[in-house]
């Protein structure tokens, strides 16, 4: 049944459609790829019997013709999504054995419009992290194999510690090493600061960030709740149309959610670009950028002035803030929303002597490091006396970014092009051990996007000098994901598909 | 600014987050780096700037000022580490 895993989201729902394939054999063969590749601990948690029964569902729906547009469609979940009666923890030991009693808005649309949930998704913990290594499950890892490993390296590394081998990126390691090794159509996943588009370049799959208000953030565990934004990683440009729709659109529970259309982002795919005008920011020409970064960077560029566009040369004199800025925005808001976990309601407990000391107990003993640092740097800057001087002046510098982009914008440019991330996928362990800035210059080239609240895609463009996916970003105005999906569609159809040479993991 | 490790202990109190005394040398290492990359923030004039309040400019909805959701106690509680008739446990507060 290998075949049917190799299908694309949208080719798999044609031949649904046309009766050719069925449900349940789609969700079959997904389950078996999943069983097989637990070695790559992408799922922390699988719910076949769950996948099967709504596999059925669908295949009935399908058989009476009023089958929604993802009917039958199998997807992996991110485990900061809440699914009713499914456990769903962050991936973080304090939410350890907590099931929801509710479900997030965003997989009620998937529901609603016919997907199948094949499990929950490694990430790392609370989507703090670049690599999926804060993860209380472990780390994900990259169905690509590192190069110039022959086969007995990697089994010897798989059972092991896993040292050496490739992230495939953060927070959404899983959804992205998901996709990439076939083990689900599409994948929801998360960004805050790149948490969709970085695991999207380092695995050569396709994500999306939508603008902030898009999709709903409700039911959605919260990290960061003024740069937080739902998105698909899908394998192909359509797949991720698709995906959008069903996940977008106004959600009353969500004061943050826009009350606009959602359009039928598919149309878009195919869509001619001649007369756009590309932006390309030279601020994003750092120092010390590899030449294989700016080869491709040229090659993206070429693919979308062959096309018809027009490509201009653009300023965005912020840039560099945004990523200090965001160390200050970001954790200060972590901080604030990670303060309901304290033992009483749900989650992890340690007692103490008192109330003050369970509280301590639990969630030093509840938190991994990375989210304790970050709910530290977020307390600390939050304190009196330092209120002002860092979170205030951080939120002034997001104004600043945003005021860059709505400036180019203003001026004609209908979408901007850069580099999706500095460098292709390290390996576990790496990366970050003494420096956690270190970890956090993997963002660079998307955090942007985030502290401005516009949309941003990331794809596959071409391939390191030793044979590793590297991904361009499009960047656009907000609400205008169409445009994204339009421009995504002729970088996709010049520059191919990217998958791993083998399933070495099975 | 950097942190000292009494302000390293300050800000965990804060945090509600137990630290143990041989953590906060490193910790210490760990906020400082952080603070001194986000200490290139300071060259930039924010003369006159407004700080971000709303992300995606837009009229804040209002909902009627009515009870439109609840009695579902056994779901709040389902997932208590310690609950007792619906209500929540904890440790006494009040000697």
């Amino acid at each position: 049944m290998s075949e049917l895993i190799d299908l694309t989201l949208a080719e798999a729902r044609d031949a649904l459609k046309a009766k050719t394939i069925s449900a349940v054999d789609l969700t079959k063969a997904h389950v078996k790829a999943m069983e097989e590749a637990r070695a790559l601990n992408a799922y922390v948690l699988e719910t076949p019997d769950q996948a099967l029964a709504m596999a059925k569902a669908s295949d009935d729906k399908l058989a009476r013709g009023d089958a929604g547009p993802l009917e039958g469609l199998p997807l992996g979940i991110k485990d900061l999504y809440a699914t009713d009666g499914v456990r769903t923890t962050a991936c973080s030991k304090i939410l350890d054995g907590f099931v929801p009693r509710y479900e997030s808005t965003v997989t009620s649309q998937l529901w609603r419009d016919g997907a199948v949930m094949l499990g929950k998704l490694n990430n790392d913990e609370f989507a703090m992290g670049s690599s999926n290594e804060t993860s209380a499950m472990g780390p994900v890892v990259s169905p690509w194999a590192p190069p110039n490993w022959d086969k007995a390296r990697l089994a010897t590394a798989l059972k092991g510690d896993k040292k050496g081998l490739l992230v495939p990126g953060g927070s959404s390691g899983g959804s992205s090493a998901a996709v990439a090794a076939r083990l689900c159509l599409g994948a929801t996943a998360t960004d805050t600061g790149g948490s969709i588009r970085q695991p999207a370049a380092f695995t050569g799959t396709v994500g999306i960030k939508p603008t902030y208000g898009r999709c709903s953030r409700w039911g959605i565990v919260a990290f960061a709740s003024s740069l937080d934004q739902a998105g698909p990683i899908a394998r192909t440009v359509r797949d991720n149309a698709i995906l959008l729709r069903s996940m977008a659109g106004h959600d009353p529970k969500d004061t943050t959610s826009v009350d606009r259309a959602v359009p039928d982002y598919e149309a878009a795919v195919g869509r001619s670009v001649k007369g756009m005008t590309i932006g390309i920011p030279k601020e994003y020409r750092v120092d010390g950028m590899s030449a294989e970064i700016e080869a491709l960077w040229q090659k993206g560029i070429g693919f979308l002035r062959d096309a018809g566009a027009k490509i201009v040369d653009v300023s965005l004199p912020h840039t560099k803030y945004a990523l200090p800025a965001y160390y200050i925005v970001a954790p200060a808001e972590a901080s604030s929303n990670l303060a309901r976990y304290d033992g009483v309601r749900y989650g992890l407990r340690v007692d103490g002597k008192d109330i003050a000391e369970m509280y301590e107990n639990t969630r030093a003993a509840g938190f991994g490091k990375e989210v304790r640092r970050r709910i530290m740097i977020g307390t600390y800057v939050l304190s009196a006396g330092y209120y002002d001087a860092y979170y205030v002046r951080a939120q002034k510098i997001r104004t600043l970014i945003r005021q860059d982009f709505e400036t180019v914008y203003h001026a004609g440019v209908d979408a901007i092009l850069t580099p999706a991330t500095p460098s292709p996928a390290f390996g576990i362990g790496e990366m970050g051990s003494a420096d956690p800035v270190e970890m956090y210059l993997n963002d660079i080239f998307t955090v942007t996007v985030n502290m401005a609240g516009l949309p941003g895609l990331a794809l596959p463009a071409g391939t390191s000098d030793q044979g590793l996916p590297l991904g361009l970003q499009l960047i656009g105005r907000p609400f205008d994901e169409e445009a994204l999906f339009a421009l995504g569609e002729v970088i996709e159809q010049a520059a191919g598909s990217f998958a791993p040479a083998e399933k070495w993991w099975v | 600014m950097s942190v000292d490790q009494a302000t390293v202990r300050r800000i965990a109190h804060l945090a509600r987050i137990r630290v143990t005394e041989d953590e906060v040398p490193h910790l210490q290492g760990e906020l400082n780096a952080i603070l001194d990359f986000v200490a290139q923030l300071d060259e930039v004039s924010v003369e006159g700037v407004e700080p971000m309040t709303s992300v995606t400019p837009m009229q804040m909805k209002k909902r009627v000022d009515v009870v439109n959701d609840g009695f579902m106690a056994d779901k709040v509680t389902a997932n208590a580490p310690a609950a007792d008739d619906h209500f929540f446990t904890v440790p006494k507060v009040v000697e």
